[in-house]
């Protein structure tokens, strides 16, 4: 079987500016991301992350940063 | 420089509301600078009043929070006497078209190099919920309590008949659609501009039953369609996306400039 | 917050008056604080058959609420700073023209954008010279919601009974039986001659509704009796007379006071709007301990009641005038008592209400006692 993902993805999210609209949450076509009991976003299912960075394109709040990392730079 | 380079960390969190589309225009606004690569000192933001027009404050460029609806004249002195410099000149729907309504077909009219966004959410946030020129027939607001009878205007029609050469619509659903429109749009020579669909869910959202913010962005995902797309049938009723206008015509401040050519050789 | 519940039962009081005095239409462009009158218009108008239209901006609000006016219903409008600046070329027409309408201005920290949610009295001067050209205008305020509906319904009056457009300008944002005027209609009959623009002996105007039997021209420039234009040397002089007698002439009859244990105060507080209220509070404190402390609130500011202030501050040691602003009207009172080295300012000039405490340590000052 071929591995599901082809990317791994880090999600720096700036509790801070979060203002829990949920906008990332709706969109992301991984179902990665959720609200927690404060309204701020986190990375619930990480390794489901597909990389597209739509979560942080529509980011209102400049809140959330994806940092996707190549399988060759995990190797190296 | 990364895109966040261009905006001035030290005033965030942002004034605006939960899930607003003016952070999402900022957020493409800067992605699009930072592919563009100018040096930001040759770059000017020129903004009105309205919840929109804060933008200005929140970039690190040449940055002018002006009148309300005035924008555009502020950005012509400013363009005209340095034409070298990039203008662009974020508005709201209300500012841009009721009390800047003038100096929007104007400015369009002389076809100068300005970068004009119009942020259209349809109603007045700052100011609490009025209607606005592009609220349109049957939308509630606080001074349409018993629904609106004002028409609203159509901006990409209006821009075009008022003569600017580039002129596009794209919503805060599309945001790379949006990003590759404000690219274009800047690098175009004359008058161009974006128009923008964007939710308030504080004060239209709610009035509307329109719901929150990820209710409106759904609306513009399923009631928009790609001008010239096989969708894009008339009578679908829906919105359309896309770079309606893109043509060349003698821009301003190179007329001007020519003028002073002129002027000189008669001297 | 607490300034906007203020300004928000102030502008609906304000409103509620207006309704009261009869407006039949109202025209404006959302500015905060004063959006609430327009939002209480759209709703109210419409159920008793008056017309509620928001313009493109304010310039196009005052011009539609004088085009109404000429068809005969009591016309108004409402707006903050920014809003009245651009206001003030239009509000020169109805000058000219002697278009009785009401203009609310519910100041706001100036200039500019300035401090949109906070309350000061910065546009006292621009209400009196804030349009180009000489001129006679009528501005009033209060300080409190009950004798707000009844300024805002004296607006009303003195409009129709003067032909002119009045300022209501409001800084808190705030019954019995009150006289409502009508506008005094002409009784010429249709094919006799109509002299919109020829005053009668008490020097007031009967009109003639736009759409009725007369026609007449209404213009911006200097004009004759017909409302037809003219450079005339003596058309203009004599016209320019009449704009500015037609008011300075009703000083007493124009001008709205309160006064408060005047009759033996040896310390004046002079003060309007809401610094009154704060005055006032400390008045009757100081009072309670047997000092003389009076106040006299004035409610129109202009044309300034000289002979009223003069004669309320002929016995007081000092007199202080309380404001938020850097002294608009504290120059005025210099000029109408005998010994204007007694004036003192009073004033904060930050977007924060001024308190009794502030008043008190500011009285201090000046009588040497320190704070
Ligand atoms: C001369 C003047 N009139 C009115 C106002 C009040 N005002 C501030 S923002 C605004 C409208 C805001 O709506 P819009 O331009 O659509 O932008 P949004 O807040 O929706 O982004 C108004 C009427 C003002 N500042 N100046
Ligand atoms: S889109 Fe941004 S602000 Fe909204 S919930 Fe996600 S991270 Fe937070
Ligand atoms: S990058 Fe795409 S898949 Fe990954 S969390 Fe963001 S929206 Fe979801
Ligand atoms: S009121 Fe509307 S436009 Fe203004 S910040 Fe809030 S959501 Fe955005």
């Amino acid at each position: 079987m071929m591995a599901k993902k082809q990317t791994k993805a880090k999600h720096v999210i700036n509790r801070e500016w979060c203002k829990g609209c949920g906008i990332c949450v709706h969109f992301c076509p991984g179902n990665v991301l959720e609200l927690d009991e404060w309204f701020k976003c986190f990375a619930a299912r990480p390794d489901d992350c597909v990389g597209c960075r739509l979560c942080e394109l529509r980011c209102p709040d400049f809140a959330i940063q994806v940092v996707v990392q190549s399988k060759q730079d995990q190797v190296a | 420089m990364a895109y966040d380079d261009y905006i001035r960390k030290r005033f965030f969190p942002h004034i605006w509301c939960p899930g607003c589309g003016h952070g999402i225009v900022l957020n493409a606004l800067t992605r699009s600078l930072d592919s563009l690569g100018f040096d930001k000192n040759e770059m000017v933001m020129v903004s009105g009043i309205g919840c929109s027009a804060r933008i200005s404050g929140y970039v690190d460029l040449h940055s002018m929070h002006t009148i309300h609806g005035r924008a555009l004249a502020f950005a012509t002195g400013i363009k005209l006497s340095r034409p070298e410099l990039k203008l662009i000149v974020p508005m709201g729907d209300g500012d841009a078209l009721a009390i800047g309504g003038n100096h929007f077909i104007h400015a369009a009219r002389r076809n100068i190099d300005i970068t004009a966004i119009v942020i259209n959410n349809r109603i007045y946030g700052m100011t609490g919920g009025q209607y606005s020129p592009l609220s349109g027939v049957g939308v509630r607001a606080t001074t349409a309590p018993y629904s609106n009878i004002d028409p609203a205007f159509d901006v990409v029609e209006m821009a075009t008949a008022a003569g600017a050469t580039f002129v596009a619509r794209t919503t805060t659903y599309h945001v790379r659609e949006m990003s590759k429109f404000f690219q274009k749009a800047i690098l175009h020579k004359g008058f161009s501009v974006v128009e923008v669909l964007s939710q308030c869910p504080t004060n239209f959202g709610r009035r509307n039953k329109a719901g929150d913010a990820v209710h409106m962005m759904e609306s513009y995902k399923n009631g928009t369609v790609v001008a010239g797309s096989a969708d894009d049938v008339p009578g679908s009723g829906k919105i359309r996306r896309g770079v309606f206008v893109e043509k060349t015509a003698p821009e301003y401040c190179d007329e001007y400039a020519r003028i002073i050519r002129v002027a000189r050789k008669g001297a | 917050m607490k300034n906007k519940t203020a300004f928000i039962q102030g502008n609906e009081v304000c409103a509620r008056a207006a309704i009261y005095a009869g407006v039949g239409f109202f025209a404006g462009y959302p500015i905060t604080p004063s959006t609430e009158i327009a939002e209480f218009m759209a709703r109210e108008l419409p159920k008793r058959q008056g017309t509620f239209i928001q313009m493109e901006d304010e310039i196009s609000s005052l011009c539609a609420v004088i085009g109404a006016s000429l068809t005969g219903c009591k016309a108004m409008t409402a707006t903050s700073g920014p809003g009245f600046s651009l206001m003030q070329e239009a509000l020169g027409y109805a000058v000219m023209a002697e278009i009785p309408c009401v203009i609310v201005d519910v100041q706001r920290g100036g200039p500019s954008t300035g401090l949109p949610t906070h309350v000061m009295q910065g546009d006292v001067c621009q209400a009196r010279w804030g349009i180009h050209g000489d001129h006679a205008i009528v501005a009033m305020t209060a300080s409190g919601n009950q004798e707000l509906f009844k300024i805002t319904v004296d607006a009303f009056n003195i409009a129709e009974t003067y032909r002119t457009p009045v300022i209501l300008l409001l800084d808190i944002p705030s019954e019995g039986e009150i006289e409502v005027v009508e506008r005094l209609r002409t009784a010429v009959k249709q094919g006799v001659d109509f002299h919109p623009y020829l005053p009668r002996e008490d020097g007031r105007l009967p009109m003639s509704d736009f759409g009725g039997v007369h026609r007449y021209n209404v213009t911006g420039l200097f004009h004759d009796m017909w409302g037809f234009p003219s450079d005339d040397p003596q058309v203009v002089h004599g016209l320019l007379r009449h704009l500015a007698d037609k008011i300075n002439n009703n000083v007493d009859n124009i001008a709205r006071f309160k006064e408060y244990y005047l009759d033996d105060a040896d310390l004046v507080l002079v003060s309007y709007g809401s610094s009154a209220r704060s005055a006032l509070h400390l008045v009757e404190s100081r009072r309670r301990r047997g000092e003389k402390y009076g106040l006299l609130e004035l409610q129109t500011l202009w044309p300034f009641p000289h002979s009223i202030v003069r004669e309320k501050c002929a016995n007081a040691r000092y007199v202080a005038v309380v404001e938020m602003n850097l002294g608009q009207i504290t120059k005025e009172v210099k000029e109408a008592v005998d010994r204007p080295e007694r004036v003192y300012l009073l004033n904060r000039i930050d977007g924060v209400y001024i308190t009794p405490t502030d008043i008190r340590n500011m009285l201090r000052v000046i009588q040497g006692r320190g704070v």
